[in-house]
């Protein structure tokens, strides 16, 4: 079997090796979407008899040094998991780019920055003290911190890779082929992105391998007519029911401004959306989605002529956290990006 | 000067959960001169959960580590317990103890048969890196033994998916319980699975311990031999008959000699352990803090303690359920008794916890309260500080949140399974090397087995690495006439 995959964006066929060469390389993340990758189980066995895995960390003895050698594009796929947060983040996304024909940003961090993006909400001093400072059980009377560069007593130079300011989707660094979201994404994902690329059906570049749809579009819950709620409730502050919206039960669920591709395994688990797979395709910033349907659901909507400003405020105050809630997957990716703090 | 002299890198190191390297510097005659694990990595979880509502750390924490979401999901969901005063319903807790034995099977399973244990012990530590992999191992046990490895982990993942809602990023944990109970028709194939999953326990262990291992000689050399050997004190959770328990219980630590040295739980857990920090690693050192931090040395009068698999068996006395328990006294039987100070025992230990994780599943799924509909206390007092225990597959796990009255966090200090062993992983992979190069003699095969040192603790350096640093900083070292740094001082400059 030689698969051959369209490049429809140039109007060209990208030539794939005869048997397929996939890599997995990670930035900075949980590893999760390694673990997902091994849980698709005996599709493992389908994907190995027509192609070789030939850099994957997580499972394999293959080093950089090997990987540098190679020529560009050698690499027919990789599949590129984590955000970029430092130095070796950016070294590694670069060198899969040139190595790799088809380059994947795979999970929620990759694509629009995931939960470590959420560090944009803060910056790197605040973030470095308490760390090294000030949290409980650290023992640090002569402040030291690690260093991208350091010698021992003997003279033997250590370095670390270099933090940068912000964190980055991996987009912001390289030109990504597919986006395939999701934290992580679902082995039922994973294998529809497999089979169309072992049959050589992927779609245009820059595609996202998810659903057009909204997540409420494929919610098992009754759908309500229309919502109207005066309260916000978190999740642990009352009984949940199982059928019902959760929106409805005056829960913040980010079913509306996210995208379906999930199954809505949360909701089914009885816990309301936190946003993973991203904005849906119509929309642009995800936060700004939720927030304008969270908005047009709640009693102001109505009356905003009859309700004092005091009482707005009231209402609208019960929504915890919302740059944390509504921008918990996407910071980087929004429009908002970082959270610029005044310098001492 | 010593820049002159050769170094070795290797990068990344493989088959963990994350990113390092290792440094080996040898001297003029070829020999290791030092040697360096280093976390390189970090994403400062502990600062951008500040402000964020308490009841989603659950949901925040599991993106520590996707290899081991399960552990940070149980003990952010017991730290909430604390946080807002709430005891969740018996069945809630049966059904959290029972997710967690899943996916302690689940983790400890990826570790024995794709990342280390197999792979290094099965294909042999010096087989070409091509081959020292999960499909290496595949090919040399045949299809239908992979077929029967790939069934079980489904099993594990599949309990975990009904009980957590999502296998990785498990997101049921709430405040006083779970999101949902289960129902007849999945405790009844939650049963069927745990069956299975404890004959295949029983079957992992005669293929890797009997068979692979004890049949072979070098093997057992190696295990029990001085290059993967250092004598520390062991941490680890035992429940009020000091059997080993990964949900709940008590912390406990023995010294080198097996002597127990201290207990502690939620509440004191910061008496007794503090965290060195080391310019060459994101990662830092946590220590026994009434003995101190005397540097990378092993031995009574040193706080470095180990953690995981083999700590956790080296504590107790011994394992709750019959057929761990059996496997137990065998392996100290073999080992010469306990503590075992064996690094490489850690795979065996890890064998042994995956037959216990399995049994307790059926003990658990048997109970006649699993399927209890109660699976929640909505809190009802005002929250305040809260600190959460368990025992993460690669070792103890600490999760500690303070809020404000409102339930917004204020400060989280998290210490996590691979930082406890830390120091441990460090002084092995050091040792190894010094007794594995010598005279210029390196070869990958070697290189492997200077790996192995580290790879036996499972290391989760994406775990590990929830700080994260600044940006161009500065170093001032004090050193004495004679050369001797006695005081070193860092900081940032912008």
């Amino acid at each position: 079997m030689v698969p051959v995959l369209s490049d429809l964006q140039k109007g060209e066929r990208v030539k794939m090796a005869d048997k397929l060469k996939l890599a997995i390389a990670r930035g900075a993340t949980c590893s999760g979407c390694d673990v997902e990758i091994v849980d698709i189980n005996e599709k493992i066995l389908d994907v190995i008899k027509i192609a070789d895995i030939v850099y994957a960390a997580v499972i394999m003895d293959t080093k950089l040094k090997e990987v540098e050698k190679w020529d560009d594009g050698y690499i027919d796929i990789t599949f590129h998991h984590g955000a970029i947060r430092d130095s070796e983040n950016e070294h590694i996304a670069k060198l899969f780019r040139k190595k790799s024909k088809i380059l994947i940003s795979f999970g929620s961090c990759s694509c629009y920055g995931g939960i470590p993006g959420l560090a944009n909400v803060t910056n790197k001093d605040e973030i470095f003290k308490e760390s090294y400072m000030d949290t409980p059980s650290t023992v640090n009377p002569d402040f030291v911190v690690p260093l991208p560069e350091w010698k021992d007593e003997t003279g033997h130079k250590l370095t670390l890779p270099r933090f940068y300011d912000e964190v980055f989707s991996l987009d912001d660094i390289v030109t990504v082929d597919y986006y395939l979201p999701g934290c992580p994404p679902l082995v039922t994902q994973i294998n529809q992105a497999l089979d169309a690329i072992i049959s050589g059906k992927l779609p245009p570049k820059g595609s996202v391998l998810a659903s057009e749809k909204a997540l409420c579009d494929e919610c098992p819950r009754e759908k309500p007519k229309k919502i109207n709620i005066e309260r916000i409730y978190r999740p642990h502050e009352i009984e949940l029911n199982p059928d019902k919206c959760l929106l409805e039960q005056g829960i913040i669920c980010l079913g509306p401004a996210t995208r379906a591709g999930c199954d809505a395994k949360c909701i089914r688990a009885n816990m309301p959306c936190r946003g993973c797979l991203g904005a849906t395709a119509a929309a642009i910033d995800q936060g700004g989605s939720i927030l304008s349907a969270i908005t047009s659901i709640l009693a102001i909507s109505d009356k905003e002529t009859q309700l004092s400003e005091e009482d707005i405020e009231k209402l609208v105050g019960q929504i915890k956290d919302p740059l944390g809630t509504f921008y918990r997957f996407s910071m980087p990716k929004s429009l908002l990006r970082k959270v610029e703090k005044e310098k001492k | 000067m010593s820049e002159k002299k050769k170094r070795i890198t290797i990068e990344p190191i493989t088959r963990l959960e994350g990113h390092g390297k290792i440094e080996i510097f040898l001297n003029d005659e070829g020999n290791v001169e030092d040697a360096y694990f280093q976390v390189v990595e970090l994403r400062g979880f502990e600062r951008f959960c500040q402000g964020r509502p308490v009841e989603e750390m659950t949901r925040l924490t599991t993106r520590l580590c996707g290899v081991c979401p399960w552990a940070h999901h149980i003990a952010s969901s017991k730290c909430l317990d604390a946080v807002f005063k709430v005891e969740p319903p018996s069945a809630a807790k049966k059904l959290r103890e029972l997710g967690y034995c899943a996916h302690m099977v689940h983790s400890h399973l990826a570790h024995i048969y794709a990342l280390g244990g197999a792979p290094d012990f099965l294909m042999g530590p010096d087989a070409p890196p091509a081959q020292r992999n999960l499909f290496g191992v595949i090919g040399k046990v045949g299809m239908d033994v992979g077929k029967v490895v790939i069934k079980n982990r489904y099993n594990a993942q599949r309990v975990q998916e009904i009980i957590g809602g999502k296998t990785i990023h498990p997101v049921t944990g709430l405040p006083g319980g779970l999101s949902h109970p289960i129902t007849e028709e999945e405790r009844k194939e939650i049963e069927q699975m745990s069956g299975e999953l404890v004959e295949f326990g029983k079957y992992t262990l005669k293929l890797v311990v009997d068979d692979l291992i004890l049949k072979n000689k070098d093997y057992v050399d190696l295990i029990t031999g001085d290059i993967y050997y250092h004598k520390t004190y062991y941490m680890g959770l035992v429940d009020k008959n000091d059997k080993v328990n990964f949900y709940d219980g008590e912390v406990k630590v023995v010294d080198p000699d097996g002597k127990e040295y201290c207990r502690f739980n939620e509440d004191n857990y910061l008496d007794y352990i503090g965290e060195h920090v080391e310019p060459w690693s994101y990662l830092k050192f946590p220590f026994l803090k009434k003995i101190g931090w005397k540097g990378f040395v092993d031995g009574k009068d040193s706080g470095i303690y180990r953690v995981a698999p083999l700590a956790r068996l080296n504590v107790a006395d011994g394992m709750a359920t019959p057929a761990a328990q059996e496997a137990y006294e065998k392996m100290y039987e073999i080992l010469g008794g306990k503590p075992a100070h064996n690094t490489l025992a850690m795979h065996w230990a890890r064998i042994i916890e995956n037959l216990y994780a399995s049994e307790r599943m059926v003990e658990l799924i048997k109970d006649k309260e699993i399927t209890n509909k109660k699976v929640r206390n909505i809190p009802t007092k005002t929250p305040g500080e809260g600190v959460g225990i368990c025992e993460a597959p690669r070792g103890t796990l600490m999760h500690h949140y303070w809020v404000d009255k409102e339930g917004m966090v204020e400060r989280v200090n998290l210490i996590v399974a691979t930082g406890h062993n830390n120091a441990g992983m460090h002084m092995s992979v050091k040792r190894a090397a010094q007794k594995l190069i010598k005279n210029w003699k390196v070869n990958q095969g070697l290189l492997n087995m200077v790996e192995m040192a580290f790879r036996a603790y499972d290391p989760c350096l994406a775990c590990a690495t929830h700080t994260l640093p600044g940006h161009m900083p500065m170093e001032i070292i004090i050193h004495a006439p004679d050369g001797r740094v006695v005081k070193r001082l860092s900081r940032e400059i912008k």
